[in-house]
């Protein structure tokens, strides 16, 4: 690529910024440096009184070159941004620059700060506890907060075994939350019905959907924690995943009756 | 735990002062007595009078098939001697009462609604019979031993009828 | 009570907020209630709140309805069987072996406790003998398990307080003894690493240098502890004095364990009917005068440092041996003898497909667990299966002391004495 280099008139190329900026464009494209420096120099001494057409392009050029430069910047094979232009330039800016359409920004806010509803069941519930200790630190992830109340929560971490007396509890819960909202049935007796197939116990899919299901009995802290990332990744990867759609739950929002 | 002679002096005194008493055994260095239903609440104040004054346990056994069927088990225990003791009683099903301890022992209120809850057996004079652990309008009782496990079928390929077919998979709605 | 007038001298220096102070009327807002004829004053204001089973600080889904009137609590009904999971029904179902994990998950801060109680109970009724360096290995197991519970329950009770940071610092004590499970059984929580007849696997090697460190740290972790709440105004605000309840009274509600020894009771099944070896061990029974939280409180405190002292004593003393009974009938074979030996074979066989059979009887296995008495009744039929096994669960007989407990004092003491009480809800509802 073609570097155009004005020789301003009456200004020595052999001095301080000048001969700097040439070394610049000289590294660019190096083989006219030498002869374009030689005939500057020839003609710096000639020409001293004559400096009123001083292109300002030339100067911006020059100036950004040299911020480059100084900068740090590349100075072997590629072009300093201050001469690119058309679709390099949109390359070079793209590259370096984060651009993004307005879900995806929300998609990873959500992502990087779920805020999980304490509600531990059974001996789930423990190793929940566990992530939020110093080995396996949740708060790493941002996801420190977890909240009392479901209407301050969208992560509903179900851990333990969920027996008939409670599902309609948990069900309520999970319809207090407010949307965006997902699910983790942590374990193997929400999930399914774990070690435990009686009577007594329902698995989760039955009155709820679960986004993420995490297998273990209890899980270690480290498998939660997998399977919370994974929830991370769905939810980045995919903002609007439709999961109204696909679990068919509409209207599971929470209507309180007209007094 | 009295040894056998100790055990068979106490059902000798439970006896005389006019309790039915069944049957003594003595099993594995563990001393038990079987009463009469009817005179159980007495039973254990005599008991307790003769130092067993701690309820460390009530609980409840079904015998099926062999009648009289539900069996309702206390465990006493002497803290100054260390002994314990074993009164077991045992109703038909189709009249599954008891007189509750409650009164007496308050340590039993929890833990008699448990059998009622689990087994059927209705303890009269009790003061709050209700379900404990299932939800107070579960039909049933579970602990029986003619109640089925119930629970999820295991679905494998061969019975995994919505494979191929979504609309048929029982799924979350609303 | 009216606001005292100002005299003249002092209203001309006193600042702005403080003339406005005059204007406030400190009559109360609302008139007296009428007393209406035969009706109780004090029922007009009572308000029943239910503290549902979603709660921070019900440690579980405890469902509590409080009657309150004011702040102060007048009566609480708990409702229980939000996590009933049918584990005694379950147990009837399978083999004797495989009912060791079914019932390990019942009280889920003391899963060896439970399978020590079942299995104590099988063995009685099977009359098989343990050899001592299973039983040694399980008491060591069990006191890990026992100092594991109080720091559980430490970090949870002192976050309902206030002191979060305590969350911290147990959990980590917590994550060591964690590692010590793995590293003996593989599982961190629910380990069934005791089995009828003695302990699946013997120590690998490593364990007892990792103990002993572990037996260096921990009295020093549990003395800064002690140090960080005993004298701390808060906790002492909170925990002294609070809901006191007298020892004749908690032996009439059937409680054992930490809350029986605060009121001054020292019954503790270790000492009083030694189990498992434990009358081999030196060590004290930790005892309250009052009975109030702070006692209780105490109480676990010092058992922790008990413990640390039981095991400490029990890795100096283990004996060289078997770790599990020899009885092939019961306990299965070492791999290596399958490859040679026919009958060897054949009771793999049979352990693992129908499981031993136990003679017919009934039997009652208590022994102390972090929270009281602990029993397991097993009755067998004569078959593979149990007939029937009920776990007396201490928390479940625990929880009816609370409202006697509880009662008279302010909604912030009920919370206290819900985290001394230590209730764990997978024991409650089984």
């Amino acid at each position: 690529m073609e570097i155009r280099r004005e020789r301003l008139g009456g200004v020595p190329d052999g001095a301080g910024a000048s001969g700097v900026s040439t070394g610049a464009s000289g590294s660019g494209a190096g083989d006219a440096g030498a002869d374009t420096e030689s005939a500057g120099g020839e003609s710096a001494l000639g020409a001293g009184s004559a400096a009123a057409a001083i292109d300002g392009e030339a100067l911006r050029v020059r100036r950004l070159n040299s911020r480059q430069l100084l900068r740090g910047g590349d100075l072997e094979g590629r072009t300093p941004p201050a001469s690119m232009d058309g679709a390099d330039l949109e390359r070079y800016v793209q590259e370096r620059v984060l651009t993004t359409t307005l879900e995806k920004a929300a998609a990873w806010a959500r992502s990087n700060s779920f805020f999980p509803a304490t509600f531990g069941l059974a001996c789930c519930a423990i190793e929940m506890m566990s992530i939020v200790a110093a080995r396996v630190d949740v708060a790493r992830f941002g996801f420190e907060a977890f909240r009392a109340s479901p209407r301050q929560a969208d992560l509903l971490i179900l851990s333990g075994r969920v027996s008939i007396k409670m599902a309609p509890v948990v069900r309520r819960i999970y319809d207090q939350m407010l949307e965006p909202k997902w699910a983790i049935s942590m374990g193997a007796c929400c999930s399914s019905m774990g070690v435990f197939n009686n009577y007594a116990l329902v698995p989760s899919d039955k009155f709820m959907p679960v986004d993420v299901h995490v297998p273990g009995c209890p899980p270690r802290p480290e498998a939660l924690m997998h399977g919370i990332l994974k929830l991370r990744k769905m939810v980045q990867d995919d903002p609007d995943m439709g999961w109204r759609e696909r679990y068919g739950a509409i209207g599971t929002e929470e209507t309180l009756p007209s007094a | 735990m009295p040894d056998a002679t100790g055990l068979e002096l106490i059902a000798q005194e439970l006896r005389e002062t006019g309790h039915g008493v069944l049957d003594t055994l003595f099993f594995r260095d563990r001393a038990s007595i079987v009463v009469d239903p009817a005179d159980i609440r007495s039973a254990l104040a005599h008991l307790r009078g003769r130092g067993y004054a701690f309820l460390a346990s009530v609980h409840g056994v079904d015998y099926h098939p062999v009648e009289p069927r539900l069996g309702v088990l206390y465990e006493l225990l002497d803290m100054t001697r260390v002994d314990r003791l074993t009164v077991k009683l045992r109703v038909a099903s189709q009249a599954p009462e008891v007189e509750s301890v409650t009164p007496d022992w308050p340590t039993a209120n929890h833990q008699e609604r448990e059998i009622y809850d689990m087994f059927g057996v209705v303890f009269r004079g009790h003061p709050d019979l209700r379900r404990i652990l299932m939800p107070e309008d579960y039909e049933g009782h579970p602990q029986r031993r003619d109640f089925p496990i119930g629970g999820e079928p295991v679905i494998f390929t061969h019975n995994d009828l919505a494979r191929n077919d979504p609309a048929a998979r029982e799924g979350v709605r609303g | 009570m009216s606001p005292e007038e100002p005299t003249a001298g002092a209203a001309a220096t006193l600042s702005a907020y403080r003339r406005r102070e005059e204007s406030i009327t400190l009559a109360p807002l609302h008139e007296p209630l009428p007393a209406s004829a035969g009706a109780d004053e004090a029922s007009h204001e009572l308000l029943t709140l239910n503290m549902g089973p979603h709660h921070p600080a019900t440690h579980g889904v405890l469902r509590l309805l409080v009657t309150l009137q004011g702040e102060v609590v007048r009566e609480i009904k708990p409702i229980i069987g939000y996590v009933h999971t049918g584990i005694e029904k379950t147990a009837e179902d399978k083999s004797y072996w495989k009912v060791i994990p079914v019932v390990e998950r019942m009280d889920y801060l003391a899963y060896y406790f439970n399978s020590m109680a079942y299995i104590g109970a099988v063995e009685t009724l099977l009359e098989v003998t343990v050899p001592a360096r299973a039983q040694y290995l399980r008491v060591i197991h069990m006191e890990l398990n026992r100092i594991m519970s109080h720091l559980v329950w430490l970090g949870t009770s002192a976050l309902d307080l206030g002191a979060i940071s305590m969350f911290w610092y147990c959990f980590r004590e917590r994550e060591t003894i964690l590692d010590l499970f793995e590293y003996s059984s593989g599982q961190r929580m629910h380990t069934r690493y005791f089995q009828v007849g003695g302990v699946i696997e013997d120590i690998p090697a490593g364990w007892a240098q990792k103990l002993r460190r572990f037996i260096k740290l921990m009295p020093t972790r549990a003395e800064q502890y002690g140090d960080l709440l005993n004298r701390n105004e808060i906790v002492l605000q909170r925990l002294r004095g609070t809901c006191p309840l007298d020892a004749a009274s908690l032996l009439a509600l059937g409680v054992t364990g930490p809350l029986l020894r605060a009121a001054g009771t020292p019954w503790d099944l270790r000492k009083a009917a030694p189990y498992c070896r434990y009358e081999d061990f030196h060590f004290k029974i930790p005892v309250g005068t009052v009975g109030d939280n702070y006692d209780r409180y105490a109480v676990r405190l010092a058992e922790i440092h008990e413990s640390v002292k039981i095991i400490e004593q029990a890795l100096d003393g283990l004996p060289e041996g078997p770790h599990i009974t020899e009885d092939r009938k019961v306990a299965l074979p070492p791999r290596h003898e399958l490859a040679t030996s026919m009958e060897a074979l054949i009771h793999h066989f049979k352990l693992v497909t129908e499981g031993f059979r136990v003679p017919p009887g009934e039997v009652y296995f208590p022994i102390e667990s972090p929270r009281g008495e602990l029993g397991c009744f097993v009755r067998s039929d004569g078959s593979s299966k149990p007939a029937r096994v009920h776990m007396r669960d201490p928390s479940f007989v625990n929880l009816q002391a609370f409202s006697k407990m509880a009662e008279g004092s302010y909604l912030a003491d009920l919370i206290a004495t819900l985290a001394m009480l230590d209730p764990v809800l997978g024991g409650i509802d089984r």
